[in-house]
């Protein structure tokens, strides 16, 4: 399943960067202060209707992508145009207006749900923001088809964020971000805190939504499997870079980035004899501290193909086949075995 | 766009169905919940808590209606020698004074200034530390300084001492002491509540309500308040005893209610003169601070318990 663009993208992030001080002095932040570099420069555009899924490691600045498109935090610099409006220069009014089309769902449903609110406050909070429906029985009675549509008991409305499980609490997380309907959802790991049986019926929730309502995700995840499953189009980020970008199948069959090659080959696969044939590429080292990156392309200290140029020019992304973009200056297709037998030393 | 159209009004008319079926179902559910609902419910049920309002009330009702029945001239000066300093008894509960007047009037009339310095300092400290405390932990940055250095400046000095500076400003006389009580308590109030928002803050809920467009606002109320608001609730019925301390040494200073006007304090301190012969003059209105502000921390106590929505038996 390939996704078809159509039309304008619903969301275009320019250039996007978000750095953070490490240090303040009692006098003010001092010019030369430290910096977490927690996304540098990245670019990508979500379609109307499709999911993005953008997958790294922990500490790679996925989340700190999905706030600052949220304008949780305010960008170092660079564009998010949702709309066709730059959200990062959006006054209080117009970002108000904006997080009606945009919502977000988070990774810690525990926390995500005001623990002294009941569900039916939750739910029909956002509503209540944006005035949508003023008339309160009206509104509960939506609510009460909201919780219905995400397979909760319509009858808990009165209930406790605490008195349900976690994967029911994500569900009431969903159905407050589809209150209103939003053009786009950004779901920063909505599933990784779930138990593996409840991720599945958690993502097959939200793509049963997605198909009624025509909502584009933007799906942050550090699992391989759950972003194949749901995703139209997958970007690899690596310490606040974006490595590679393609539609799914594409990514999975024919990795470009050396990054991605290494991420893919440590997906286990659940046949004994495949997984124990099979090449891993084992990268040495953990990645370098966000705080002071390496010169040129990040990835050059770990990387297995690193010549001299990689320390010095980042590498930009560039068009490696249509629609497949990889930043690196030697970058070649390098099929993983998957369900061949390859009887490859380590 | 058009088909995305189409499922939702699909959407709609199916939705629209389904209550019909489940009327009967969703009538049977509770009424709508609210907070301070299950609070006072949870409430209910905390037989101390139950006891200590009851208590407080009673104070109240005694304290305002006290011109109603309390015979006037037992709380006034009794000039014949023997009626002075007399033991408890059927016609005087409490005994009588140095100057034969009836203690148990006395107490009655010192509840008066006693309960209104309690709640009307706490309360004017508790809104003026919830503001302060509010902007100081939500904005951060400058105003966090700004309003905590101010704080550290107050706390600096002796509280006591303080007040007494700040009555000597502005004049000595009962309403003053209100306000110096309740001005000057801000510090610590401010304190708790600037820590109970920063912890509170840091939880996704609070960025959920941003990232669904509410205001500072109805975040600073809906969200961050609900969730701080037990230990200040504690604080609160806490320094209400503080308070009724502070206005008896300011009494007993000459700087807070005018004899002959009795406050609790003013009873105790003139008392403490025949602790050993008299006992009575300083144990009654004694017994009547204590369990006054026990009375307050137990309620403390037990709202701190009802607001814990994790409590079972709502």
């Amino acid at each position: 399943m390939t996704f078809e663009k159509n039309g304008e993208p619903l969301l275009r992030v320019e250039h996007l960067t978000k750095e953070f001080p490490v240090e303040s002095g009692v006098f003010g932040r001092r010019a030369n202060a430290k910096r977490v570099h927690a996304v540098e420069d990245i670019s990508f555009d979500i379609y109307p209707g499709e999911t993005f899924g953008l997958v790294g490691e922990s500490g790679c600045g996925k989340s700190t992508t999905g706030r600052t498109i949220m304008r949780l935090h305010n960008p170092t610099s660079g564009k998010v145009i949702f709309d066709g409006k730059d959200v990062a220069k959006m006054k209080k009014r117009e970002l108000k207006e904006m997080r009606r089309n945009m919502q977000y769902i988070f990774q810690d449903p525990q926390a995500s749900l005001n623990p002294r609110m009941t569900i039916g406050e939750i739910v029909s909070e956002p509503l209540i923001i944006h005035n949508v429906m003023p008339d309160a029985k009206k509104r509960m009675d939506y609510v009460r088809e909201l919780l219905d549509t995400v397979g909760l008991n319509p009858e808990h409305i009165n209930r406790y964020p605490h008195e349900f499980s976690g994967g029911q609490r994500q569900r009431v997380g969903i159905a407050r971000a589809f209150a209103l309907h939003p053009k786009l959802i950004i779901c920063d790991e909505p599933v990784s805190a779930l138990d593996v049986s409840i991720q599945a019926q958690v993502l097959n929730l939200l793509s049963d939504l997605q198909k009624q309502f025509g909502t584009a995700y933007l799906f942050i995840a550090h699992d391989l499997s759950v972003v194949q499953h749901i995703s139209d189009r997958v970007a690899v980020m690596y310490l606040g870079h974006l490595m590679e970008y393609s539609d799914w199948k594409t990514l999975y069959d024919t990795p470009y980035h050396p990054y991605t090659q290494s991420l893919l080959s440590a997906v286990p696969i659940p046949d004994p004899d495949v997984q124990r044939s099979r090449k891993r590429i084992i990268l040495r080292g953990d990645p370098p501290s966000p705080i002071d990156p390496p010169t040129g392309c990040p990835f050059h200290t770990r990387c297995p193909i690193a010549k001299d140029v990689c320390s010095k020019d980042v590498p930009e992304l560039r068009e490696v086949a249509p629609g497949h973009f990889c930043a690196c200056h030697f970058a070649e297709p390098n099929p993983i075995k998957t369900s061949s037998v390859d009887l490859g030393t380590k | 766009m058009t088909e995305k159209k189409d499922m939702y009004e699909k959407n709609k008319q199916v939705s629209a169905e389904a209550p019909n079926q489940q009327e009967e179902e969703l009538d049977s559910s509770a009424p709508t919940r609210t907070l301070w609902g299950d609070a006072w419910n949870r409430l209910r049920k905390n037989k101390l808590a139950i006891i200590a309002i009851v208590w407080i009330i009673f104070m109240v009702i005694l304290a305002l209606s006290a011109d109603l029945w309390v015979p006037q001239t037992l709380g006034k000066p009794n000039a014949q020698i023997y009626d002075v300093r007399l033991p408890m008894s059927a016609k005087h509960p409490f005994g009588t004074d140095q100057l034969g007047r009836d203690v148990l009037s006395r107490v009655i009339y010192g509840a008066r200034i006693s309960l209104a310095v309690g709640v009307l300092a706490t309360a004017i400290s508790t809104v003026i530390g919830l503001v302060m405390g509010a902007i100081a932990a939500y904005y951060g940055g400058i105003w966090d300084t700004i309003i905590m250095r101010l704080a550290d400046i107050f706390l600096a000095f002796p509280y006591t001492l303080f007040v007494i500076a700040m009555l000597a400003v502005i004049g000595p006389g009962i309403q003053n002491v209100f306000i110096a009580i309740g001005i000057l308590g801000w510090p610590s109030i401010a304190r708790v509540f600037r820590s109970a928002i920063l912890t509170v803050k840091e939880n996704d809920y609070v960025d959920a309500a941003r990232s669904m467009g509410a205001s500072d606002l109805r975040i600073i109320t809906r969200h961050i308040f609900p969730n701080s608001v037990a230990s200040i609730v504690v604080y609160a019925t806490m320094n209400i005893g503080g308070a009724i301390l502070t206005e008896s040494a300011l009494s007993y200073l000459g700087m807070g209610v005018v004899p002959p006007d009795p406050s609790w304090g003013s009873l105790i301190e003139a008392g403490q003169t025949y602790l050993s012969t008299e006992p009575w003059l300083m144990i009654m209105p004694g017994l009547a601070i204590l369990t006054t502000v026990l009375a307050f921390t137990l309620l403390g106590d037990g709202l701190r318990d009802a607001l814990d929505v994790k409590m079972k038996d709502a």
